[in-house]
């Protein structure tokens, strides 16, 4: 049902012409993956999806179709329609089938518990240096937007 | 109440982000507006991501590295949706146009 909701509004970001619309529908692809988290047991990630996924990437990508006039939104195709069916369709049933024949060691035990707090404790002993580049990252992306999208 | 790792096998969650991961590539190499070129990528990561969190959940769940792997993709994709952005909007007021074949001064 959800995964139905997710792939479905996948589809239509891809099938539909708007291109508001099609905004629209991958917000709501978002939140069905955020529902697939919580299916999943992995809440704190859940949340973190709806509030940085279908929150702050869907505002900028609103603004930036807002800010683009109505002429250019039209969702037009390219001429390599034929030969990405072929490869999508080759990349999907090649990682279905991989991850169908593979024997994965599922172990029995039952899935997260208290995620929040371990998450904090494991992203501040071993992940630390991953974590500060994270967010060395950032910076230095929101300082590019800001250089790049400035009048001069 | 029973974990949902009893009920639902893992396939199931590996070929969902598989067919997520083949729509994105679709999306990429058909469409010719930029922005939607950025949304089919950002779907492609969502397809990672949800992978990540489902082998953390069925192999490990008491070690927490793929929950943390999807928190990095997370804020790189972040990261990358504001630059590409802004990107696109300094192309748009030079060329007038978002579409990415028309875009091709380096193509000599």
């Amino acid at each position: 049902m959800l995964s139905a909701l997710t792939v479905g509004a996948a589809g239509m970001v891809i099938v539909v012409r708007n291109l508001l619309h099609a905004l629209l529908f991958l917000i709501l692809s978002f939140v069905g993956v955020a529902g697939l988290y919580i299916t999943l047991s992995a809440d704190f990630i859940a949340v973190v999806q709806v509030l940085i996924y279908a929150g702050a990437i869907a505002v900028l990508m609103i603004f930036s179709v807002m800010l683009t006039p109505l002429s250019d939104r039209d969702n037009a195709e390219g001429l390599l329609r034929l030969p990405a069916l072929v490869l999508s369709g080759l990349v999907a049933t090649g990682i279905a089938f991989v991850a169908i024949e593979t024997d994965w060691q599922v172990t029995s035990e039952s899935s997260f518990e208290n995620t929040s707090v371990a998450i904090g404790e494991a992203l501040l002993s071993p992940f630390v240096l991953p974590f500060e580049i994270a967010s060395v990252l950032l910076v230095a992306a929101m300082i590019g937007a800001i250089v790049l999208v400035r009048e001069d | 109440m029973e974990a949902v790792t009893q009920q639902i096998p893992l396939e199931h969650f590996l070929v969902l982000s598989a067919i997520l991961f083949s729509l994105g590539v679709y999306g990429v190499l058909t469409r010719r507006n930029a922005v939607l070129i950025l949304m089919s990528i950002e779907l492609m990561l969502n397809a990672a991501s949800v992978n990540m969190v489902a082998f953390a959940a069925y192999t490990s769940p008491e070690q927490f590295i793929g929950i943390i792997f999807a928190i990095f993709i997370i804020t790189i994709a972040a990261a990358e949706a504001g630059l590409a952005l802004a990107i696109i909007l300094r192309i748009f007021r030079y060329r007038k146009t978002a579409n990415v074949d028309e875009i091709d001064e380096l193509k000599w």
